[in-house]
């Protein structure tokens, strides 16, 4: 099978993803590069008592995670890949191939306005979005029964 | 216990637990125990729609503080109030989560008045795990 999904969610794993995501896809593994958490032992079992035991979820930095995505995508089972900011769904665009983006979820914070129901962002996270998406094909959705939010509408503000 | 925290029947009415999830998981089920019971003030609903998990964690934590409980009742493992919660109770000895919690969840608890509220959200755990049952189709609660 393959990485069914890239997504950029500053929730990382959360109801949208296990549930909503993951029954759906039939996800067998979660792929969760995030510097902080991969680097903090009790960030990870916090985020792996949120998951089902047949859910398996592995940890990376950025760097690393640039170096194993190939086997990733050779694993037998459905696996979907979580970021928490663009910054670094970024660099996996950039070195590894990444070419589909999904933004599921960026919330509220401070500087941020909001442009969709589950998308808040500060005008730099603005222009890291739309330089993201001359590079892959970026679409904000944040369940399976949604309809694809262009990047152009995303921005815009414009949810159908 | 002051006298003006309880009821005639003797019901406290501080709040003495908080409920948070997706949605309107917490009101809804703070409403149907009110209903039910009169005893909704017991329970303090919290609502984290369009809120980052930091701001989830600083709401929940407030919430807490303010009422000085030591209980929090959630919808769902992977839910980011649970994860929120999980960091909360980090390190709180005397705090209780109980991811899952449903409506017989909840009904328990507040009438457990006799015990500590970690001791009734314990109770209340098992006792909503125990009131979830399959009918028809030729099972054995058919």
């Amino acid at each position: 099978m393959t990485l069914e999904l890239y997504r950029i969610d500053d929730r990382l794993i959360h109801g949208q993803v296990v549930v909503g995501w993951g029954q759906p896809l039939d996800i067998g593994f979660i792929v969760l590069v995030d510097d902080a958490v991969a680097t903090s032992d009790w960030e990870q079992e916090l985020y792996r008592m949120g998951v089902p035991p047949e859910m398996e979820v592995y940890f990376h930095t950025a760097n690393d995670a640039v170096g194993v995505l190939a086997k990733y995508r050779a694993d037998p089972r459905h696996g979907l890949l979580l970021t928490g900011d663009i910054a670094t769904m970024r660099r996996l665009v950039d070195n590894a191939g990444v070419r589909a983006v999904n933004v599921g979820g960026i919330h509220a914070g401070v500087g941020r306005t909001q442009r969709l129901r589950y998308v808040f962002l500060s005008l730099d996270e603005e222009r890291q979005l739309r330089e993201l998406g001359t590079r892959a094909e970026v679409t904000a959705r944040d369940v399976p029964g949604a309809r694809p939010v262009s990047l152009n509408d995303l921005l815009a503000g414009d949810e159908p | 216990m002051s006298r003006s925290e309880e009821r005639s029947s003797g019901a406290p009415t501080a709040p003495r637990a908080i409920v948070a999830g997706h949605a309107e998981f917490a009101a809804g089920l703070v409403s149907a125990v009110q209903q039910i019971t009169g005893r909704g003030d017991q329970l303090i609903p919290v609502s984290v729609a369009k809120l980052s998990v930091e701001d989830i964690e600083k709401l929940l934590r407030t919430r807490m503080q303010e009422a000085n409980v030591r209980v929090i009742f959630t919808d769902l493992q992977a839910g980011s109030c649970t994860m929120a919660s999980r960091r909360i109770l980090r390190g709180m000895d005397d705090a209780v989560l109980v991811a899952g919690a449903n409506l017989p969840t909840l009904l328990d608890f507040v009438f457990a008045e006799g015990r500590s509220p970690s001791e009734a959200a314990r109770h209340a755990a098992e006792r909503g795990k125990a009131a979830i049952t399959a009918h028809g189709a030729g099972g054995e609660g058919a």
